[in-house]
Order: C-alpha cells, then structure tokens, then sequence
C-alpha cells in the first residue's frame, strides 16, 4: 500500500528544498480540502433537505451583510498567511548559497549540455555529490527550454541570451528524471534525461573515471589566449582596453553615465554586443563582436576565467 | 450610422439612438487605445533598455517634418471642431468646406509624412534587407526604425481612413437633402479624428523629441 | 394558486406575428439576418463544429497518451493536434460560447430591448468570426502548426515549422469580432434598458456579461498588435522578441498574458451569470447578496488585468514582480469565492427542483470550486515553481473552463433550449448526459492533477513509464465524457421536432425573457416591458404550497 502511495501521490523528494515546498503543498492540501469538502456538504446537504415537497421551512429572505463580510475577510486573512508562506519558501529558492558548485548547462533543440568546473562535459545527464549545494548557470542556443527535476521540486526557464540560475541541494542519493518543461518544438518530450545524486566514494570513484580534462577555468585561458582577448585585455597588452582583473560581481561605470556590477549577463553581453554597454572612458568601436564565433559553452569558460582573475590575483591593477 | 428611416428599429427615438450611438464611438476609441499602447509600451522598453542606440538612430528622423505634421493635425482637429458646429446648425456649405478643409489637412500630413519615409528609405533605414546604420549596433538601431515605420504606419493607416472617410460625409453633406441625419455622424467621425490626433500627439515626443541633441 | 414567482413585467399580450424562427426560411435570411436570436443560433451551430474540430483533436491527444512511448502518432503530429486543440477550443469555442450564444439570444430580452444597439455590427462580428476561423481551419489543412496555442517567440517566430502566420491572422481577424461584440454589448446594457429597468434590477447575468465585454474590448486589441508583432518578426525576421536580434522574449510573454490572463475570465465570467439565472429559478429563491455577486463580476473583471505574471513564475521576470503578481492572484480569487458562497447559501431553505439545467449548475459548482482552488496551488509562488507547464496545471484549467463554462453553457442550453426553440428536451436523457459529462470529466481531469505533482510536464508525446496507470485513467474517462457531449447533440435535434411544445414560462421564471412567447417573435416584444420588480422575486413557500395544492388535487387519481 506505501509502495503503491509513493507511486501515485508521493513523488520522490530529494532536495532540502522538496521538504518546504511539500509542506506548503500539503498544507494547502489540507486547507483546500476543507473549504471544497465544506462547499460540497453543504450544498448536498441544501439539495436533500431542501429538496421540493420535503418537510423543510423555507424563506424567501435573508440577511446577508455579517455573512458576506464573514466569508469574504476570512478567506482573505487565509490568503494572506498562504502568501507569506509561500513568498518566503519561494524567497529562500532563489537565493543560492556562496558555496555552491557551478555547473554550466546550455539548452539546445533537443539536448542538455553539462560541463562540471573540473571540465568534464556531459549531455542529459547531471552527476552530483549529495549534500553538495549545486547552482546552475543556465542558457540557450535556441529557443526557451526549462530545467525540471520534479523529485528537487525546481524549475527555472532557460532563455536564450540570457543567464537564468537554479539551485538546490540534493540530499538523497538515486536517479531522478530531468525534464524540459518549457516546449520547445518537435523533440521536446525526449529533451530530458537523469540526474544521478551520488555518495562521496561512488562521487570520487566517477570523477576518477574522468579521462582527462582541463578545468572551466583552464579552458576559458586558453580560450582567452586563442581568441585574442589576451591581446587587448593581458596585462603585456598595448591596446587601451579595460583590464579584466578582480572585475567579477564589482561595479562597473559605463560611458552612459550608469554604473552596472559586472555579473555574467554583462560580460556575456560584452563579449557577443559590445557595443551595448561602453565602459566609462573607452572608444566605443574598440572591441570586436564575437556573435557567431563563440559558443554559449565557450562564452561560459571565458566567464568561468574571468571570475578566477577576480579571486586570484586581488585588487585592479 | 446610416439608418434610412431616422431611427432604427431597435430605438426608442433619435436620442437613444444618438446616444447608443456616441457610447459605441467611445467603447471603439477605447479598444483603439490598448491597441495602440501596446506597441507603445514596446517601444518603451526598448528605449530604455537601449538608449543610446535609440537616441542616434531618432537623430535620423526629420524633425522638421514631424514639427509642421504636429501643426497640421492640431490645425485639423480645430477645423474638425467647426465641421461638427456646422454639422450641428445644419449649415451646409460651411459643413462641406470644413470637411473638406480638414481631409486635405489629413492629405498634407500623409503626403509629408511621404516625404518622411522616401528619405528614409533612400538612407537605408527601412528595417528590410538594405538596412544600414554605422554609428551602432545596426541590429538595434534596426528595432528603432522598425517600431518607428509599424507605429507611424499604423497611425498614418488610421489617418487615412479618416480621409476617406471625411470626403465621403462631404459628398453626403452635398447629396443629402436632410441634414439632421448626418449630424450624429459627423458628430463621431469627430471624436475619431480628434483620437487619431492625440496619437500623434503622443507619437511625436516619443520618436522625434526625446534625448534629442541635434 | 399563489405565484411562486413574480415576473419583473406582466406578461406580454399574445403576438400576433409569427415567431423568429418562422419569419422567413431561406438561407439567404439567414445570413443577411441582424436578428439578434438567428444571430445567436448562427453562433451555436458554428461553434458546435468548432468545437467537434478541438474535440475530434483532444481525442487523437488521449489515445496517443495511451502509452508512454505515445501509441497512435509522430511527435510532430502530437504538437500540432495540441496546438489545433488550444486554438480552436479557446478562440474558437470557449471565448466565443456563452456570450456569443445565449448572450446573443437573452441578454436584448433580458433588457426588454428589441434588439442590440448595433444589429448589423453584431452580424459582421459573426462574419468576422468566421473569417478568422476559416483561416485557422486553413492552416490545420494546409498542414498544421506545432507552436502550443501561446504562441511563445523566439520559437514561434523563428523555430517553429507550418503555417503559423495563417493561424495568428485567423485568431487576429476573430478578435475583432470578439471586440464588435464586446462593444455592442456595452452599449446595449448602458443605453437599451427597457423603462423601470435600473442597474441594480439587471439580472446576474447581465453584470456578467457586461464584465466581460469591458474585457473583451481592453484585452483583445493588445493580442491583435501582439499577434501582428509577432508575424511580421516570423516574417521578415524583423522584430522585439527574437534575443538573437536584440529583443526580449519575455516581452512577448508579458504582452500575451496581458490579454490571455483576463481571456480566461472571459471563458468564465459568463458561465457564473448563467449559474446565477439558474440557482435562482430552481431554488425557487432570490440570489443570496445579490450586489456582491454583482460587483464580484466587476471586481473580477478589473483584478483580472493586473495578474498576468503569475503565468511568469520560472520565466526569469523578478522576483519582486513575482511577489506581485502572487499576492494579486491570491486577492482576484476572493471574488469568485465570494459567488460560490453566495450560490450555497441560495440553496438554503429553497424549493429545490431538480431539472437537468439544475444538475449542471451543481457540477458547476463542484468542479469550479475545485477548479479555483487548485488555482491557489499556483498562485502560491514556491509550489507553482514545481506545477507549473505539468499536468497540474491542464487539469487546473479544464476544472475551470470545462468543468466550469462548458457545464454552465450546457446548464445554460437547457434553461433557455424552451426559449430558442420553443420546445422541451427530453428529460431522462438530459440528467442522463449530465451524469456522464460529470462523471467523465472527473475520471479525465482529476488523475491529471497527480501526474502534475508527480512531475509530468504538460505537452509530452512520450512520457515516462511510471505515468502510464494515470493516463490510461485519464483516457477512459475521456471516451465516458465523449458520450456525454454526444447526447445533448443528438436529443436536442430530436426535440425540435418532437419535442414538447414549451409556452412561454415552463420554468415559471422571473427574467423579461420569460414573460414573452417561445419562440418569441421577431421584435420579442409586442409592447415595451415597464418593469417594477427587483428580478429574482421568487417565493419558495409559495412554491412548496402550489406544489401541495396540486398534490391534492391529484391524488385522488393515485388512490385509485
């Protein structure tokens, strides 16, 4: 009978954050139960015993006002508590905290690319450490796509353009399914794949398997190396362009007068539209657009670099 | 708008029908209000989203143009105020010239507005394959012309069913022999043209006026 | 015998013209009619052949989903038959349904009026209507689209394959009818009130209809322009929602929702005017508060404008916004609970009589009430993050709009089917249908809401093996519900012919409508209606004693 519950009601709850959003569902379970069970009684109760020819009294009028108020400000107080509540399960979802690992997730018709920061790649398929906060760093190639790990209760829309952010941490070791649940087109219903929450040892017997790899980091290097920007934005550059170092989460004064914190959307949109956002004191027609010669994976790397430059080498030069 | 006998049907009298009929215009100015405003609070967005790109790329406009178009269209509403008194006093030659007046008003702003967008389009600004813009990202500068052409073109759409409209109440204000009939509708056709009016007035600082240094 | 219910104007003298039906029978008459009735039966048989496409289009749907790997058709076919299944169904049966139908057909009636204020107007929405969804049944022929009825960009503008454009300018040129018909309305309520007729004597479902006009006229021209932006960037690859061109996306999905968020309302709001109609005469009792079901329909209609971004929760819009939009959400359902309350208490010392439009109100009534509380599921910001675009969300809004308007259109069929055709169902088979049609939703929608929780996304062709039992489920009860849209079909033919003949009041009801013959004639009313009752004047202690004198009367009969 529990088998056949956990079946058909109780999906799998496998994230810190599955028990919070549980709670608030049953408890809007329960509530909502009252009120339609309440509704439902009385009106059986009204057709029977009201029914025509029974012996009941009947009146035609009656006086409605302290009823109407009744019904009209408790469920309003009700209504009110359930969207604390929730606002505040809701609050703490999309706040990841500082100690959560990066793994980089780019969406495409019909797949899911994973690169983990050590630089092992994987397609629809997610290994993870238990009790390892996890925050993903989301976009697309194409078109909306959305990540769904129904048994972590998450779901975030991944947007073309755009970084969006999902968090969680796992808490249970098993396979759980990975949705797209944003439709994207033809494939959509095969766009998924598992997510694997893993003990340390099995954790570190797969990372061992890892024929091997460079790191985010190293890769976004080489990149930066191999694309140039070394040439502009190093530190044995000539050319006059902002130097890169310690910039990540820092504020930024542009050219508008504005003053934006250089978090991934904005070196994203730096790298691909350069001219969307100039920074205060540099020549405008400077830098290259690299739209259509990088990739969303490898623009991810290049951030990934960029960050480590802030972490390592301290203040601007 | 047109009843043959002087009140419909489903009337009681003339007043109801007069005034069924003013609430209908009104009911259609608002439909007309959230079509146009969702477009613009498209472009909205986007100018603030890029407003440096917006500013260059409105600098292309010719503000001269769009200053005499104002001019006109103000001018217009005001002879359209006295077609509607004509209409009203049932005087019929000043009813016609008004209408008149007025939809050769509207065919000065289109034929200006023309001129507009043939220069435009010679420049390279017209959001299609020859599009060309140096200055800045040619890709937003794009999106600024494209709402520019989508939301004048819509206006100078409403503008020209005004005009037809207009001259073909100026030919029934000839033909008619009663002129009571007409009076409700020109009444509307008023109301229309004061609305497409205050479009433009919105149109006009948005696109030509804002941030602009030249 | 005492009056168990006191008409809001003195019945009319007999007519002696011929009735709407019998004027002219060509069909040329019919289509040229300004006929506010011929105009509303037009709209009945036309949406019923919308809805056997969107019907015909859900049946493929659940077959397939028979088995996880999808049993009947190709993944491509799946996304365009749910894509034809939300288009037609919405546009093209839901929005158009009660106001279209039985607006058309009672509501100049229920004001003592001749006709709507703009006859001819309403003929051309009629012709608008079909225009558009001649363009729309066009790109189903012409061989589909697979965008989902909502049309999101960048897929529907770049990625997306068929004839996308075709059907947005069906949905395009059906607006503006929607909007003709929203517009006649308005003004119909405002300036065509028959003498004595003030704003608090309307009936209930005037105030609903009038509410969902004001919606009808504001939301509808923003999914018109949004529409056209969209085309023109599917187009010519100019545009403001394509990031890959510098747009946002997210814009797209505001300006959408800013016209299908208060669309939903529209394929509500109606079905509680005629609930309201119904509750009243078969409980032989007057609405209970009536002003707050009134204003309730005004408030939904004004709250209903400014909720749309809680179809946004994962989107990426703020969390802030989201906040926003969740305490609104939270705040528009207080009104509908409000009426459901109101309804209940209508019921309490009654008279009730149970007749198949009865039945239907009470499904209503159940299935709505569940239907809007699964709506607080989702309205509350951390469970809707697990909820939303699964199941959950589909059984959530087919409580609503099939177990809510399409039981209330029905319900509202069979209450005025004695009006329109001047004839009676047969009853056994109706409360029989009525059974089916509730029982059969149930069995369909109600598994839904577990796969949703289980995790199923919405507009899956294949799913995971775990989902089957529901889905099978899910799709018998469908084949029950099949049925049970087929019987009324069937028996309301049948009863045009056979029926038996109506007169003017069979429900001994109290609204204007009820006081001329069935059918009624052309200008519904031999003399203008002077009314001097607050509608809803039903007396149900009256009723118990007509019902008891007329036992008596009869029971000599039974003893014998």
């Amino acid at each position: 009978m529990t088998a056949l519950l956990a079946v058909w009601f109780l999906p799998e709850r496998a994230s810190d954050i599955a028990r919070e959003v549980d709670a608030l569902f049953y408890g809007l379970l329960v509530l909502c139960g009252i009120i339609a069970i309440g509704v439902c009684a009385a009106v059986i109760v009204f057709c029977l015993r009201y029914r025509q020819g029974s012996n009941a009294t009947r009146q035609a009028e009656q006086k409605t006002i302290p009823l109407e108020i009744t019904w009209s400000a408790i469920p309003l107080v009700i209504f009110i508590a359930l969207f604390i509540w929730a606002g505040a399960v809701y609050f703490h979802m999309s706040k990841p905290p500082d100690n959560a690992t990066e793994i980089h997730v780019v969406g495409k018709q019909w797949m899911w690319k994973i690169q983990h920061p050590t630089g092992r790649r994987e397609i629809n398929e997610i290994h993870l450490l238990i009790n390892q906060p996890v925050k993903l760093l989301m976009t697309s190639q194409d078109v909306i796509h959305d990540v769904f790990v129904p048994a972590f209760r998450t779901k975030q829309d991944v947007l073309p353009g755009r970084y969006t952010i999902e968090w969680f941490t796992p808490i249970k070791t098993g396979d759980y399914h990975l949705f797209c649940a944003e439709y994207c087109g033809d494939g959509h219903s095969r766009m998924g794949g598992w997510v694997h929450v893993m003990a340390p040892d099995a954790y570190a017997k797969w990372l061992a398997d890892t024929s091997t790899t460079e790191s985010v980091v190293a890769a976004g290097a080489r990149l930066f190396q191999a694309r140039g920007c070394a040439g502009c934005h190093g530190p044995n550059a000539t050319v006059h362009a902002p130097p890169l170092n310690g910039i990540f989460g820092h504020p930024v004064a542009l050219s508008t007068g504005k003053t934006v914190i250089a978090d991934e959307q904005y070196i994203h949109d730096s790298i691909l539209q350069p001219k969307k956002d100039i920074v205060a004191g540099y020549p405008d027609n400077l830098m290259p657009t690299y739209q259509g010669q990088l990739g969303e994976e490898e623009v991810m790397e290049l951030i990934g670099y960029i960050k480590a430059l802030g972490s390592t080498s301290g203040g601007v030069p | 708008m047109s009843a043959e006998s002087p009140v419909a049907h489903q009337f009681e009298d003339a007043a109801q029908q007069r005034e069924a009929a003013t609430l209908g215009m009104w009911v259609f100015l608002a439909t007309e209000v959230l079509f146009f405003g969702a477009m613009f609070l498209g472009y909205t967005v986007y100018r603030l989203k890029y407003p440096e790109v917006f500013r260059m790329a409105s600098e292309h406009t010719i503000i001269v143009i769009g200053t005499i178009n104002t001019g006109i269209l103000l001018l217009s509403s005001f002879t359209m105020v006295l077609a509607v008194r004509a209409a009203e006093f049932k005087r019929r030659m000043a009813l016609i010239a008004f209408l008149s007046v007025t939809a050769l008003f509207g065919i000065a702003f289109l034929v200006l507005k023309g001129f507009e967008y043939a220069h435009e389009i010679n420049e390279g600004l017209f959001p299609g394959s020859h599009f060309q813009f140096t200055e800045a990202d040619p890709y937003t500068a794009r999106m600024f012309f494209y709402l520019y052409f989508l939301m004048t073109g819509v206006h100078a759409l409403h503008v020209t069913i005004g005009v037809i409209m207009l001259v073909i109440f100026a030919l029934r204000a000839m033909l008619t022999l009663k002129l009571e009939r007409l009076s409700t509708a020109v009444d509307l056709l008023g109301l229309y043209w004061h609305f497409v009016d205050i479009v433009w007035v919105f149109l006009f600082p948005l696109i030509y006026l804002v941030d602009r240094h030249s | 015998m005492n009056a168990i219910a006191t008409p809001q104007a003195p019945p009319q003298p007999p007519s002696h013209e011929p009735s709407y039906l019998a004027v002219e029978n060509t069909v040329r008459s019919w289509l040229l009619t300004t006929d506010h009735k011929r105009i509303g039966i037009l709209y009945m048989i036309s949406i019923t052949l919308f809805f056997l496409v969107g019907g015909a289009a859900a049946t493929l749907m659940r077959l397939n989903l028979l088995t996880p790997q999808g049993a009947l058709v190709t993944s491509t076919t799946y996304n365009k038959l749910f894509t034809i299944h939300g288009v037609i169904m919405v546009w093209f049966f839901l929005i158009p349904s009660v106001p279209t139908v039985i607006g058309n057909f009672v509501l100049p009636m229920m004001l003592g009026a001749r006709d709507v204020a703009f006859p001819r107007l309403n003929l051309a929405s009629w012709y608008l209507f079909i225009g558009g969804g001649a363009f729309a049944l066009w790109a189903i022929i012409a061989g589909g689209v697979d965008t989902g009825w909502t049309f999101y960009t960048p897929y529907s503008s770049t990625y997306a394959n068929g004839h996308v454009i075709a059907m947005a300018t069906g949905i395009f040129i059906a607006g503006f009818g929607s909007i003709a018909t929203g517009l006649n309305f308005i003004v119909t309520v405002h300036k065509m009130r028959a003498p004595g007729l003030t704003w608090h004597r309307l009936p209930l479902f005037v105030w609903s209809m009038y509410s969902t006009s004001v919606i009808l006229v504001l939301a509808t021209p923003v999914l018109a322009i949004t529409l056209v932006l969209m085309a023109l960037e599917r187009a010519f690859g100019i545009g403001i929602f394509d990031p890959a061109i510098g747009g946002d996306p997210l814009l797209f999905q505001h300006l959408f929702w800013f016209y299908s968020h208060p669309a939903v309302y529209i394929m509500i709001l109606p079905g509680m005017g005629v609930v309201s109609e119904i509750i009243a005469c078969f409980s032989r009792k007057a609405v209970f508060g009536y002003y707050f079901v009134a204003y309730s329909s005004v408030a939904i209609a004004v709250l209903g404008f400014v909720v749309w971004g809680h179809h946004m929760f994962v989107s990426s819009q703020s969390i802030y916004a989201g906040m926003v939009f969740s305490i609104l959400s939270f705040l528009v359902s207080i009104p509908s609970a409000i009426k459901v309350f109101n309804w209940t208490a209508t019921l309490y010392r009654g008279s009730i009589w149970f007749q198949t439009p009865f039945l239907y109100v009470l499904g209503f009534i159940g299935l709505f009430t569940i239907g809007g509380l699964t709506g607080l599921f989702l309205a509350a910001l951390a469970v809707d993050v697990h909820l939303t675009d699964t199941y959950f969300v589909i059984a959530h809004f087919h409580y609503i709009m099939v177990g809510g308007m399409v039981m209330a259109y029905l319900g509202g069929l069979h209450y005025w089917w004695p009006k329109i055709s001047g004839r009676m169902y047969p009853e056994l088979l109706a409360k029989l249908s009525a059974l089916f049609i509730f029982a059969g939703f149930n069995l369909t929608f109600f598994p839904q809401f577990i796969l949703g929780y289980l995790g199923m996304p919405r507009r899956y062709h294949a799913y995971a093996p775990e989902f089957q039992v529901l889905n099978v489920l899910s799709t018998a009860g469908a084949s029950i519900l099949a049925i049970g849209y087929f019987l009324p079909l069937a028996y309301f033919l049948w009863s045009l012919r056979y029926g038996k003949v109506a007169g003017p009041n069979p429900w001994q009801a109290t609204g204007l409508e009820w006081t001329t013959e069935s059918p009624p004639p052309e200008h519904n009313f031999t003399v203008v209606p002077i009314v001097t009752e607050p509608p809803y004047a039903y007396d149900p202690v009256a009723a118990e004693e007509a019902l008891a004198a007329k036992r008596e009367q009869r029971e000599p009969a039974y003893v014998r």
